[in-house]
């Protein structure tokens, strides 16, 4: 009886402070200062897409989207850009979604809270505080010149340093009577087989004997390439699939796991068949986010294959699927991106003011697209979290 | 029974690839960051020599002078490679950034958390999540081809119609079209949403029962909340401003985009400067594999990434003692 008397006046009390009858007059002034900092930033957010969007939309036509660059960029359109952005994004997906949401699981499900989990989130809270340009560093100290130029080695004997391609040239220079002969039936055989022309097939063939002495140098996973530009924004996009995994594991109440195990079903079984769908909607929240947060970042990928002018699609050669032939995308060479274009453009080129509206028009296609994958999040999570109330 | 072990076992071997990833960050930053020190030696980082060749036409002698200088040219005969003016640059843009933003960032997190209300909190953090996951580049390309140059514009108008007064006080001040100002303010455009959204959360868990308190006592709105919440949650608003400084630490693009890109040690906010970040972004794609300048910026690299990683900790710190002083 007597609390809720307390709880009335209280009230009463509260209501009467928060009209602000007896407010001070600098708490009023404070309170604007707030109000006015946070609608200026609204503000700012909405006057930085109002002007992208109306400088760029002009510029942007199905041309622009679909045409390759022409004169190193200062011309014609993104479509390479647009492709490069898709495939490194998506390849970073399939890379971080397995690592993430299983990685998640263990922590959640499997764990039990000791040691290994508190070191696993120490590290990944970690892993979301590194700046993004030593994940570049990263990835083109690591990938690039660790595992891939080790890779070359093992694979195609192509020499590390300057002592290993020493020692292959005069391995080389041993054999060079058995290579040199073998190159020629080598390259006969398929300058007979593309059908040659006599005088074009003998310089073909000659080109082949006298490369089969020289110990190439180019690396072929060794360099920057899209695969492990992917493999970079993976770990940098892991953090945020763990974080949202583990989020939308625990909101799976308890008494379904147990019911699961009551029915008899392992561990496992549980997990595949009750967790992993109702936690569904909000793992693919967190995907959507790493989406948006891999299709942003330019730093992680500066050294690791981005390329600043390749009309060209990073494309192999026709590959035979039996039913028809079809080029795949390549993962192994530089690419496009639509980041490092607005950079080259903006900066690079050596007159920025004459491509404003092509750089407008760039920023407008990566603009729509980041916040139209952050909205749809955003209305993904909104859904999930009604239903799970 | 073998197929629930073998399941377990994969699954935690994908949990260790994060705790394995940053391992392998820091081993390989360092790695080929120590290999600069081999091939200089440590005070060249801190102050480069400089050697000078003059030609006197009198004497029509040759004459070498050897001085010393924070420089940072890495391209050139004789490599300098100070780290001072990057440093220098980072703090500069950092500090300014962590400013403008500590103070934007807490007003909008107490107005989310205190002022807002639940439906306009729920339209407004949105908001700030789409503010900050608006790509980097957009942000920098943003204030180069927006902000920066109406700027310039305003500030040679002024400096010609202030000149009666303050003579070329302007123009001596506001030297740089990008500057630092420029990129800081780019930058505080990332963290005000990051500061704001940590603070809100923080205060968010100060126990309701304090804003009950502080209103029967006849405290007004403003007075529970900058008196009562804030201290509060104070550890964890201190922990969201040193993240967000450890933010603008780190942040590149922004900085590469609109700061200018000289190398000098100014304290003048509207001086170009570059930051340790801007240095590995424009020079690591032209530096050669095993080359000096190549293991420097890794150097550079590693420098960063603990300082990064000392921030991260001071902040996880600070939670963690609020939150056991909390419990208790």
């Amino acid at each position: 009886m007597k609390e809720k008397n307390f709880d009335a006046t209280l009230g009463r009390v509260k209501t009467a402070m928060e009209s602000g009858s007896r407010a001070p007059m600098w708490a009023l002034v404070f309170e604007t200062v707030v109000k006015i900092l946070t609608g200026f930033v609204v503000a700012a957010l909405a006057f930085i897409l109002f002007t992208i969007i109306t400088k760029g939309g002009p510029h942007v036509s199905w041309e622009f989207l679909s045409q390759p660059p022409r004169d190193t960029g200062m011309a014609g359109g993104v479509w390479p850009a647009i492709f490069g952005t898709f495939f490194v994004v998506l390849f970073m997906i399939m890379m971080a979604i397995p690592l993430g949401v299983f990685g998640a699981v263990y922590l959640v499900e499997y764990s039990r809270g000791g040691f290994a989990a508190r070191v696993i989130r120490a590290a990944v809270s970690n892993l979301a505080g590194v700046p993004s340009i030593v994940f570049g560093l990263f990835g083109l100290g690591f990938f690039v010149l660790f595992v891939g130029r080790n890779l070359d080695y093992m694979v195609y004997d192509i020499p590390r340093s300057e002592s290993e391609l020493v020692e292959k040239r005069a391995r080389l220079e041993a054999n060079r009577t058995e290579l040199e002969a073998e190159a020629r039936t080598g390259a006969e055989a398929e300058a007979a087989r593309r059908q040659l022309a006599p005088e074009e097939a003998q310089a073909f063939v000659a080109q082949r004997v006298v490369e089969a002495t020289i110990p190439s140098t180019r690396p072929v996973f060794g360099q920057g390439a899209m695969f492990w530009a992917a493999a970079t924004l993976a770990l940098l996009v892991l953090p945020v699939i763990i974080v949202s995994t583990e989020e939308a594991l625990r909101a799976v109440p308890l008494s379904l796991r147990e019911a699961s195990y009551a029915l008899g079903s392992t561990k496992w079984q549980m997990v595949r068949n009750i967790v992993l769908p109702m936690a569904r909607s909000g793992i693919l929240t967190g995907a959507i986010l790493a989406v948006s947060r891999g299709a942003g970042e330019l730093a992680p990928v500066l050294f690791v294959g981005v390329a600043a002018f390749k009309p060209d699609l990073p494309l192999t050669d026709p590959v035979d699927f039996g039913l028809f032939e079809v080029p795949v995308v390549n993962p192994f060479t530089s690419f496009m991106h639509l980041n490092y274009h607005i950079y080259t453009l903006a900066t690079q080129s050596p007159d920025p003011d004459a491509t404003r509206g092509l750089q407008f028009a760039t920023t407008a296609v990566l603009v729509l697209l980041t916040v139209a994958l952050n909205l749809a999040a955003i209305r993904l999570r909104n859904l999930y979290s009604a239903r799970n109330r | 029974m073998y197929r629930e072990k073998a399941i377990e076992a994969l699954l935690s071997v994908c949990a260790t690839v994060s705790l394995v990833a940053i391992f392998l960050i820091f081993l390989f930053l360092f790695k080929e960051g120590i290999i600069a020190f081999k091939l200089a030696g440590v005070g060249d980082f801190i102050v480069a020599k400089i050697s000078e060749v003059t030609f006197d036409p009198v004497t029509e002698e040759f004459t070498k002078t050897e001085t010393t200088g924070y420089v940072w040219q890495p391209v050139s005969d004789q490599p300098k490679l100070s780290f001072v003016p990057l440093v220098w640059g980072s703090l500069l843009i950092a500090a300014l950034a962590a400013t403008v933003s500590t103070i934007v960032g807490i007003a909008c997190g107490l107005y989310l958390s205190e002022m807002a209300g639940r439906k306009l909190r729920g339209r407004l953090k949105p908001l700030m999540e789409l503010l900050v996951s608006i790509p980097t580049v957009v942000i920098g390309f943003f204030m180069l081809a927006i902000i920066a140059y109406p700027l310039r514009a305003f500030a040679d108008w002024a400096g010609a119609a202030l000149a009666p007064i303050l003579g070329d006080w302007v123009s001596s001040i506001y030297t740089d079209t990008f500057n630092a100002f420029i990129g800081a303010l780019g930058v505080s455009i990332v963290i005000i949403p990051v500061i704001a959204s940590l603070v809100d959360d923080s205060l968010q868990s100060v126990p309701q029962d304090l804003r009950d308190g502080s209103f029967a006592l006849g405290a007004t709105r403003w007075q529970t909340s900058w008196r009562v919440v804030l201290p509060a949650g104070f550890s964890g608003v201190a922990a969201a401003v040193i993240l967000g400084f450890g933010r603008a630490l780190g942040e590149t693009m922004i900085v590469v985009m609109c700061a200018g890109n000289a190398a000098q040690l100014s304290a003048n906010p509207f001086d170009s400067v570059t930051t340790m970040t801007a240095r590995i972004a424009t020079e690591m794609g032209t530096a050669g594999v095993g080359s000096l300048h190549q293991h420097t910026l890794f150097l550079v690299g590693s420098t960063l990434v603990t300082v990064t990683f000392f921030l991260n900790l001071l902040a996880e710190v600070i939670v963690q003692k609020y939150r056991s002083r909390i419990v208790s």
